[in-house]
């Protein structure tokens, strides 16, 4: 075979393999090719945080609107710090909003929920969420459920 | 008694001979690479043969692995009525351990036994010393563009076996049986990491892509230089391929993946 063609055909072979990594990065992993728009830090404190973990989701009535930056143990309250960073588009989350742990589906992964408050000022950067719902614990429902309380 | 001794002795110092060779023969391929004028198209007519005629038969299985797959994680998903999950489970599996794993197998056997023969054959019919003789070292014109080839092919082939596969396991997901494909995109998505999963994935293939290509031309360099010769060898280049793949597999994924 001619070296021209040995080389068109090589050529092709590795465009595809180019390809296929696009797909898998792009459709597969969901990678974006946009760059991560700017953020803010808010913070939450829960008592349980359950199976949540860092790039974990955040939404708003089901829109993800940020993600879990990291999850770690406060040393004097002994609560679980969780850093959330929210999208700068969404910069009017009212002050006295809950955030909450929800599962996808029954068996789903865990993500937060923020449930809007009523209060006219917004969430500023490095605030704290003022209530909050640890994650639902299956087991803890029903030895209270048993125990009659 | 002693006999069996001396045999297990004979048989230890055969083995170890002749990994020291294999590596003392690596190290001289790597270290021999031929000129970019010359090199360059020794190696894209390997690559055309190493990996551009494997290309079917990566595509055909991954196509029927994805679409099996599909089939089994839906049978046992839907028991939980979790069948929207069956996305992430195709991606991951393929992603992780079936693409790289399986497209060496096939690559062992298809590209491996090729290249062990063909370099055998070489070896036997005394071209191989017909070049030194002419002052061409064999291990540059000959080995080199082989080694590299199945180096550079491999992981090509992993990443579009764990592609067609995807797609193989949509068809029978979403077109067959009626999952929803949002959410078997976005299952998918939420659950497999670029980096984690889909990188390590590669760095796997092109793990194996190297041990495959090594003995495959190993083997056909090494081997006795009769027919009988040629013919155990290319068997020892499936074999061995197979069970060092296997093998660094699971190593490979307990340090990426082990979590400890």
């Amino acid at each position: 075979m001619a070296q021209r063609t040995i080389e068109i055909i090589v050529g092709l072979f590795v465009l595809a393999g180019m390809g296929a990594m696009m797909f898998l990065a792009l459709q597969v992993s969901g990678l974006s090719l946009a760059a991560a728009g700017s953020t803010y830090t808010v913070y939450a404190d829960f008592t349980d945080t359950g199976g949540l973990g860092p790039r974990g989701r955040v939404s708003m009535a089901g829109v993800q609107v940020g993600s879990i930056e990291s999850i770690e143990l406060d040393r004097d309250t002994f609560k679980a710090r969780v850093t959330l960073s929210i999208n700068s588009d969404v910069n009017n989350i009212p002050a006295d909003s809950a955030a909450m742990i929800r599962t996808s589906g029954l068996l789903g992964e865990q993500y937060i929920d923020i449930s809007i408050g009523g209060d006219l000022e917004s969430l500023q950067p490095g605030d704290n969420f003022y209530t909050t719902q640890s994650a639902m614990n299956i087991e803890r429902l029903i030895s209270n459920f048993a125990s009659g309380r | 008694m002693m006999d069996a001794i001396a045999r297990l002795g004979k048989n230890t110092l055969d083995f170890l001979a002749s990994f020291g060779r294999a590596s003392q023969f690596l190290l001289g391929v790597l270290v021999g690479v031929p000129k970019p004028s010359v090199g360059l198209p020794l190696l894209l007519k390997q690559i055309y043969s190493v990996g551009v005629l494997s290309l079917v038969i990566v595509v055909v299985s991954g196509l029927f692995i994805g679409m099996v797959l599909g089939l089994q994680g839906y049978t046992i998903l839907s028991d939980f009525g979790s069948e929207s999950a069956i996305g992430q489970m195709i991606a991951l599996t393929l992603v992780r351990e079936l693409g790289p794993v399986v497209t060496a197998l096939l690559f062992a056997g298809r590209a491996g036994s090729a290249l062990t023969a063909e370099i055998g054959l070489m070896k036997a019919t005394e071209q191989l010393s017909s070049m030194e003789m002419m002052g061409v070292d064999p291990l540059r014109r000959v080995i080199a563009p082989r080694l590299w080839a199945g180096f550079l092919s491999m992981p090509i082939l992993a990443l579009v076996f764990s592609m067609v596969g995807i797609l193989g396991g949509m068809l029978v997901g979403v077109e067959w049986l009626g999952v929803f494909e949002g959410s078997f995109w976005g299952n998918m998505q939420a659950s497999v990491d670029f980096r984690d999963d889909v990188l390590n994935g590669v760095i796997k293939s092109v793990v194996f892509g190297f041990v495959c290509a090594w003995i495959a031309v190993y083997q056909g360099y090494d081997c006795v230089p009769t027919s009988a010769g040629i013919s155990s060898a290319t068997t020892k280049t499936v074999v061995y391929s197979s069970l060092a793949v296997l093998g660094l597999d699971f190593i490979l994924t307990a340090v990426m993946f082990g979590n400890f």
